[in-house]
Protein backbone atom coordinates (compact mmCIF):
# COMPACT_ATOMS: atom_id res chain seq x y z
CA UNK A 1 0.00 0.00 0.00
CA UNK A 2 1.26 3.49 -0.76
CA UNK A 3 1.33 5.89 1.99
CA UNK A 4 -0.86 8.32 1.92
CA UNK A 5 1.04 11.70 1.56
CA UNK A 6 2.91 10.11 -0.99
CA UNK A 7 -0.86 10.39 -3.23
CA UNK A 8 -2.84 13.15 -2.69
CA UNK A 9 -2.85 15.96 -0.56
CA UNK A 10 -4.59 15.61 3.08
CA UNK A 11 -7.45 17.45 1.90
CA UNK A 12 -8.10 15.59 -1.33
CA UNK A 13 -7.22 12.41 0.47
CA UNK A 14 -9.44 12.52 3.76
CA UNK A 15 -12.85 12.91 1.31
CA UNK A 16 -15.58 11.73 3.01
CA UNK A 17 -15.56 8.39 2.27
CA UNK A 18 -11.95 8.20 3.88
CA UNK A 19 -12.75 10.18 6.59
CA UNK A 20 -15.71 8.07 7.68
CA UNK A 21 -13.14 5.28 7.09
CA UNK A 22 -10.56 6.32 8.84
CA UNK A 23 -12.95 7.83 12.05
CA UNK A 24 -14.53 3.90 12.22
CA UNK A 25 -11.92 1.95 12.06
CA UNK A 26 -11.36 0.85 15.66
CA UNK A 27 -7.74 -0.38 15.32
CA UNK A 28 -7.38 3.16 13.90
CA UNK A 29 -8.84 4.25 17.18
CA UNK A 30 -7.06 2.10 19.06
CA UNK A 31 -3.70 2.95 18.32
CA UNK A 32 -4.39 6.73 18.13
CA UNK A 33 -6.23 6.53 21.61
CA UNK A 34 -2.77 4.90 22.90
CA UNK A 35 -0.61 7.35 21.11
CA UNK A 36 -2.98 10.28 22.10
CA UNK A 37 -2.47 8.97 25.96
CA UNK A 38 1.46 8.54 25.47
CA UNK A 39 1.86 12.42 24.05
CA UNK A 40 -0.03 13.29 27.63
CA UNK A 41 2.43 11.41 29.94
CA UNK A 42 5.24 13.25 28.07
CA UNK A 43 3.33 16.72 28.39
CA UNK A 44 3.00 16.36 31.86
CA UNK A 45 0.58 18.52 32.47
CA UNK A 46 -0.32 19.58 36.02
CA UNK A 47 -3.11 21.82 35.57
CA UNK A 48 -6.31 21.90 32.77
CA UNK A 49 -4.52 23.32 29.62
CA UNK A 50 -5.40 25.52 26.43
CA UNK A 51 -4.21 22.79 23.99
CA UNK A 52 -3.87 23.28 20.71
CA UNK A 53 -4.10 20.28 18.31
CA UNK A 54 -2.46 19.96 15.20
CA UNK A 55 -3.97 17.89 12.51
CA UNK A 56 -6.95 17.20 15.07
CA UNK A 57 -9.02 15.56 12.34
CA UNK A 58 -12.05 14.32 13.39
CA UNK A 59 -11.35 14.68 17.07
CA UNK A 60 -10.46 11.27 18.25
CA UNK A 61 -7.25 12.67 20.30
CA UNK A 62 -9.63 15.90 21.36
CA UNK A 63 -12.30 14.09 22.75
CA UNK A 64 -9.20 12.29 25.11
CA UNK A 65 -8.44 15.91 25.98
CA UNK A 66 -11.45 16.62 27.25
CA UNK A 67 -12.18 13.86 29.70
CA UNK A 68 -11.33 14.24 33.55
CA UNK A 69 -8.73 13.33 35.23
CA UNK A 70 -11.18 10.90 36.76
CA UNK A 71 -11.60 9.06 33.23
CA UNK A 72 -7.68 8.86 32.59
CA UNK A 73 -6.40 12.29 31.03
CA UNK A 74 -3.96 13.82 33.33
CA UNK A 75 -5.08 17.17 34.83
CA UNK A 76 -7.98 16.89 32.91
CA UNK A 77 -10.32 18.17 31.18
CA UNK A 78 -8.33 20.59 29.40
CA UNK A 79 -9.98 22.99 26.80
CA UNK A 80 -8.18 22.47 23.18
CA UNK A 81 -8.52 24.00 19.75
CA UNK A 82 -7.91 21.91 16.73
CA UNK A 83 -6.42 22.66 12.85
CA UNK A 84 -7.22 20.20 10.40
CA UNK A 85 -7.19 20.82 6.69
CA UNK A 86 -9.51 18.28 5.94
CA UNK A 87 -13.21 19.89 5.84
CA UNK A 88 -14.78 16.11 5.47
CA UNK A 89 -12.44 15.73 8.96
CA UNK A 90 -13.63 18.33 10.59
CA UNK A 91 -17.53 17.52 9.45
CA UNK A 92 -17.26 14.57 11.02
CA UNK A 93 -15.78 16.31 14.00
CA UNK A 94 -18.97 18.07 14.32
CA UNK A 95 -21.02 15.35 14.07
CA UNK A 96 -19.72 13.81 17.43
CA UNK A 97 -20.04 17.39 18.79
CA UNK A 98 -16.86 17.36 20.35
CA UNK A 99 -15.56 20.44 22.95
CA UNK A 100 -12.48 21.60 20.61
CA UNK A 101 -13.17 24.65 18.58
CA UNK A 102 -12.46 23.64 14.69
CA UNK A 103 -10.33 25.66 12.52
CA UNK A 104 -10.54 24.30 9.11
CA UNK A 105 -6.12 25.52 8.49
CA UNK A 106 -3.22 24.30 7.18
CA UNK A 107 -0.25 24.16 9.91
CA UNK A 108 2.30 24.99 7.39
CA UNK A 109 0.76 28.25 7.14
CA UNK A 110 1.64 29.10 10.42
CA UNK A 111 -0.04 29.29 13.49
CA UNK A 112 -2.63 32.60 13.89
CA UNK A 113 -2.31 32.88 17.52
CA UNK A 114 -0.96 35.76 19.42
CA UNK A 115 1.98 34.83 21.36
CA UNK A 116 1.91 32.60 24.41
CA UNK A 117 -1.46 31.77 23.78
CA UNK A 118 -1.06 27.91 24.20
CA UNK A 119 0.08 25.56 27.51
CA UNK A 120 0.96 22.64 25.52
CA UNK A 121 0.31 21.11 22.12
CA UNK A 122 0.64 18.04 20.52
CA UNK A 123 0.02 16.11 17.11
CA UNK A 124 -0.94 12.60 16.37
CA UNK A 125 -0.03 11.40 12.82
CA UNK A 126 -0.14 14.87 11.33
CA UNK A 127 3.36 16.24 11.13
CA UNK A 128 4.57 14.27 7.64
CA UNK A 129 1.95 16.16 5.47
CA UNK A 130 3.96 18.92 6.38
CA UNK A 131 6.81 17.83 4.10
CA UNK A 132 4.53 17.97 0.63
CA UNK A 133 4.42 20.75 -1.13
CA UNK A 134 1.36 20.62 -3.13
CA UNK A 135 2.18 23.65 -5.70
CA UNK A 136 5.20 25.07 -6.95
CA UNK A 137 4.91 28.24 -4.84
CA UNK A 138 5.54 26.71 -1.75
CA UNK A 139 8.33 24.27 -0.55
CA UNK A 140 8.26 21.91 2.45
CA UNK A 141 11.41 23.52 3.94
CA UNK A 142 9.34 26.90 4.16
CA UNK A 143 6.07 25.16 5.15
CA UNK A 144 8.18 23.63 8.22
CA UNK A 145 9.48 26.51 8.98
CA UNK A 146 6.42 28.55 9.45
CA UNK A 147 4.44 25.76 11.34
CA UNK A 148 7.74 25.62 13.84
CA UNK A 149 7.92 29.51 14.26
CA UNK A 150 4.65 30.33 14.25
CA UNK A 151 4.00 27.05 17.43
CA UNK A 152 7.03 28.51 19.12
CA UNK A 153 5.89 31.74 18.86
CA UNK A 154 2.72 30.53 20.21
CA UNK A 155 3.14 28.41 23.05
CA UNK A 156 4.05 30.06 26.38
CA UNK A 157 7.63 29.75 27.85
CA UNK A 158 7.62 26.85 29.37
CA UNK A 159 5.79 25.08 27.61
CA UNK A 160 5.91 21.79 25.43
CA UNK A 161 4.58 19.98 22.12
CA UNK A 162 4.85 16.07 21.74
CA UNK A 163 4.27 15.87 18.21
CA UNK A 164 4.28 11.96 16.93
CA UNK A 165 4.82 11.36 13.20
CA UNK A 166 5.31 8.83 11.26
CA UNK A 167 8.76 9.59 8.94
CA UNK A 168 9.06 8.06 5.90
CA UNK A 169 12.54 7.63 6.33
CA UNK A 170 15.60 9.15 8.77
CA UNK A 171 16.18 11.90 6.02
CA UNK A 172 12.60 13.30 6.71
CA UNK A 173 12.68 12.94 10.32
CA UNK A 174 15.89 14.67 10.63
CA UNK A 175 14.55 17.82 8.34
CA UNK A 176 11.29 17.26 10.81
CA UNK A 177 13.50 18.09 14.11
CA UNK A 178 16.03 20.53 12.26
CA UNK A 179 13.61 22.25 11.49
CA UNK A 180 12.10 22.36 15.10
CA UNK A 181 15.31 23.37 16.60
CA UNK A 182 15.84 26.13 14.47
CA UNK A 183 12.57 27.86 15.04
CA UNK A 184 14.17 27.58 19.03
CA UNK A 185 12.45 24.86 20.35
CA UNK A 186 14.62 22.19 22.54
CA UNK A 187 13.84 18.86 21.04
CA UNK A 188 14.38 15.17 21.43
CA UNK A 189 13.12 12.27 19.52
CA UNK A 190 11.46 9.42 21.19
CA UNK A 191 10.47 5.89 19.56
CA UNK A 192 8.54 3.33 20.92
CA UNK A 193 8.91 -0.42 19.33
CA UNK A 194 12.00 0.98 17.47
CA UNK A 195 12.93 -1.34 14.64
CA UNK A 196 9.53 -3.03 14.62
CA UNK A 197 6.25 -2.20 12.08
CA UNK A 198 4.27 -0.42 15.43
CA UNK A 199 7.39 1.90 15.93
CA UNK A 200 5.88 4.80 17.08
CA UNK A 201 8.37 8.03 16.40
CA UNK A 202 7.73 11.54 18.96
CA UNK A 203 9.16 14.65 18.68
CA UNK A 204 9.00 16.36 22.26
CA UNK A 205 10.01 19.86 22.11
CA UNK A 206 10.13 22.36 25.03
CA UNK A 207 9.93 26.18 25.34
CA UNK A 208 12.46 27.59 27.41
CA UNK A 209 12.49 30.47 29.90
CA UNK A 210 9.92 29.41 32.18
CA UNK A 211 8.64 26.54 34.57
CA UNK A 212 7.82 23.47 33.36
CA UNK A 213 4.39 23.85 35.50
CA UNK A 214 1.77 22.81 32.71
CA UNK B 1 -15.72 29.14 17.63
CA UNK B 2 -15.62 30.62 21.50
CA UNK B 3 -15.25 33.71 22.72
CA UNK B 4 -12.38 32.79 24.82
CA UNK B 5 -10.19 31.63 21.33
CA UNK B 6 -11.13 35.13 20.20
CA UNK B 7 -9.17 36.53 22.61
CA UNK B 8 -6.06 34.69 20.95
CA UNK B 9 -6.31 34.39 17.79
CA UNK B 10 -4.47 36.77 15.02
CA UNK B 11 -4.95 37.47 11.31
CA UNK B 12 -2.79 35.12 9.42
CA UNK B 13 -1.44 36.81 7.07
CA UNK B 14 2.39 37.40 7.29
CA UNK B 15 2.19 41.06 6.11
CA UNK B 16 -0.42 41.31 9.74
CA UNK B 17 2.24 39.80 12.05
CA UNK B 18 3.76 42.69 13.15
CA UNK B 19 0.96 45.08 12.81
CA UNK B 20 -1.15 45.98 16.45
CA UNK B 21 -4.43 46.31 14.83
CA UNK B 22 -4.29 42.39 13.62
CA UNK B 23 -5.22 41.02 17.01
CA UNK B 24 -8.83 40.73 17.92
CA UNK B 25 -10.44 39.76 15.04
CA UNK B 26 -13.58 41.67 14.38
CA UNK B 27 -16.81 39.46 14.02
CA UNK B 28 -19.36 40.66 11.80
CA UNK B 29 -22.83 39.76 11.13
CA UNK B 30 -22.41 36.93 13.73
CA UNK B 31 -24.36 34.51 15.21
CA UNK B 32 -23.93 32.95 18.65
CA UNK B 33 -25.33 30.29 20.26
CA UNK B 34 -24.46 28.60 23.66
CA UNK B 35 -23.09 25.19 24.16
CA UNK B 36 -22.96 24.54 27.72
CA UNK B 37 -19.99 23.16 29.49
CA UNK B 38 -19.25 21.92 32.79
CA UNK B 39 -17.93 24.62 34.77
CA UNK B 40 -14.23 24.37 35.17
CA UNK B 41 -12.66 27.02 38.06
CA UNK B 42 -8.91 25.24 37.45
CA UNK B 43 -9.21 26.44 33.86
CA UNK B 44 -10.41 29.99 34.62
CA UNK B 45 -7.43 30.40 37.09
CA UNK B 46 -5.18 29.10 34.87
CA UNK B 47 -6.51 31.53 31.63
CA UNK B 48 -7.11 34.72 33.20
CA UNK B 49 -4.04 36.02 33.78
CA UNK B 50 -3.21 35.43 30.07
CA UNK B 51 -6.64 37.58 28.91
CA UNK B 52 -6.26 40.47 27.00
CA UNK B 53 -9.45 42.34 29.02
CA UNK B 54 -9.40 45.40 27.31
CA UNK B 55 -9.56 43.47 23.65
CA UNK B 56 -12.43 40.73 25.25
CA UNK B 57 -14.28 44.08 26.34
CA UNK B 58 -14.31 45.41 22.79
CA UNK B 59 -15.55 41.69 21.39
CA UNK B 60 -17.85 41.92 23.63
CA UNK B 61 -19.42 45.64 22.78
CA UNK B 62 -18.92 44.35 19.14
CA UNK B 63 -21.14 41.83 19.78
CA UNK B 64 -23.80 43.09 21.31
CA UNK B 65 -23.28 41.61 24.75
CA UNK B 66 -23.85 42.39 28.11
CA UNK B 67 -20.35 45.10 28.88
CA UNK B 68 -17.53 43.33 31.15
CA UNK B 69 -16.17 45.30 34.38
CA UNK B 70 -13.48 47.72 33.69
CA UNK B 71 -10.55 46.32 35.13
CA UNK B 72 -10.06 42.38 34.83
CA UNK B 73 -11.29 40.20 38.12
CA UNK B 74 -8.84 39.00 40.50
CA UNK B 75 -8.09 35.49 41.06
CA UNK B 76 -9.11 35.06 44.49
CA UNK B 77 -12.52 36.28 43.25
CA UNK B 78 -12.86 33.26 41.28
CA UNK B 79 -14.15 31.50 44.00
CA UNK B 80 -16.52 32.22 47.53
CA UNK B 81 -16.46 30.02 50.39
CA UNK B 82 -19.78 28.54 51.83
CA UNK B 83 -20.98 26.79 54.73
CA UNK B 84 -23.35 23.69 54.21
CA UNK B 85 -24.69 20.93 56.22
CA UNK B 86 -22.20 18.19 56.57
CA UNK B 87 -22.52 15.00 55.14
CA UNK B 88 -24.33 12.35 56.75
CA UNK B 89 -25.09 14.44 59.61
CA UNK B 90 -28.87 13.60 60.60
CA UNK B 91 -28.89 16.41 62.70
CA UNK B 92 -27.89 18.93 60.44
CA UNK B 93 -25.76 20.82 63.39
CA UNK B 94 -22.92 20.33 61.97
CA UNK B 95 -21.27 22.52 59.34
CA UNK B 96 -18.43 22.51 56.62
CA UNK B 97 -16.70 25.48 55.05
CA UNK B 98 -16.37 24.39 50.91
CA UNK B 99 -15.15 26.37 48.42
CA UNK B 100 -17.15 27.08 45.46
CA UNK B 101 -17.38 28.83 41.91
CA UNK B 102 -18.30 32.50 42.75
CA UNK B 103 -21.42 34.52 39.99
CA UNK B 104 -17.62 36.30 38.99
CA UNK B 105 -16.83 32.46 38.03
CA UNK B 106 -19.57 31.41 36.71
CA UNK B 107 -20.30 34.96 34.20
CA UNK B 108 -16.88 34.38 32.64
CA UNK B 109 -17.57 30.40 32.14
CA UNK B 110 -20.50 31.77 30.29
CA UNK B 111 -18.97 34.30 28.45
CA UNK B 112 -15.48 32.64 27.74
CA UNK B 113 -16.09 28.87 27.37
CA UNK B 114 -20.20 29.17 26.22
CA UNK B 115 -20.88 31.55 24.28
CA UNK B 116 -19.45 30.87 20.66
CA UNK B 117 -19.68 32.47 17.37
CA UNK B 118 -21.58 30.09 15.28
CA UNK B 119 -22.23 31.71 11.87
CA UNK B 120 -20.45 34.97 10.53
CA UNK B 121 -17.37 36.46 9.39
CA UNK B 122 -13.85 37.67 11.68
CA UNK B 123 -12.70 40.33 10.50
CA UNK B 124 -8.62 41.72 10.59
CA UNK B 125 -8.08 45.14 11.43
CA UNK B 126 -5.07 45.23 9.49
CA UNK B 127 -5.40 44.13 5.82
CA UNK B 128 -9.46 43.64 5.68
CA UNK B 129 -9.20 39.67 4.95
CA UNK B 130 -12.36 38.01 6.38
CA UNK B 131 -12.33 34.86 7.67
CA UNK B 132 -15.78 33.20 7.54
CA UNK B 133 -17.19 31.04 9.95
CA UNK B 134 -19.74 28.25 9.23
CA UNK B 135 -21.34 25.55 11.78
CA UNK B 136 -18.84 27.33 14.36
CA UNK B 137 -15.84 26.05 12.14
CA UNK B 138 -13.68 29.23 10.81
CA UNK B 139 -11.88 28.79 7.62
CA UNK B 140 -8.26 30.04 8.28
CA UNK B 141 -7.00 28.68 4.91
CA UNK B 142 -4.95 31.24 3.16
CA UNK B 143 -4.75 31.05 -0.85
CA UNK B 144 -1.43 30.32 -1.86
CA UNK B 145 -0.76 34.30 -2.65
CA UNK B 146 -1.50 35.50 1.07
CA UNK B 147 0.28 33.32 2.95
ZN1 LIG C 1 -4.66 40.78 8.34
Amino acid sequence: MSRPEDTLPPDLFYNDTESRKYTTSSRIQKIQSDMTHRALDLLSLTHSSLILDVGCGSGLSGEILSASDAQGTPAGPHVWVGFDISASMLGVALEKEVDGDLFLADAGQGVPFRPGTFDAAISISAIQWLCNAESSEESASGRLSRFFNGLYASLRRGGRAVLQFYPKNDTQKTMISSAAIRAGFGAGLLEDDPGTKNAKTYLVLTVGGGELDG
Amino acid sequence: MKILTLNFLTCARKLCKSSNTAFPLHPQDAELEIVEQDMNVEFLRNILPRLMWEELSGVVGELGLPALPPTVPTLESLTEKKLKAAENDPTGMNVVEVEVPSQVALDLHRLLLETCVKEGKLVCGSCGHEYQVREGIANFLLPGHLV
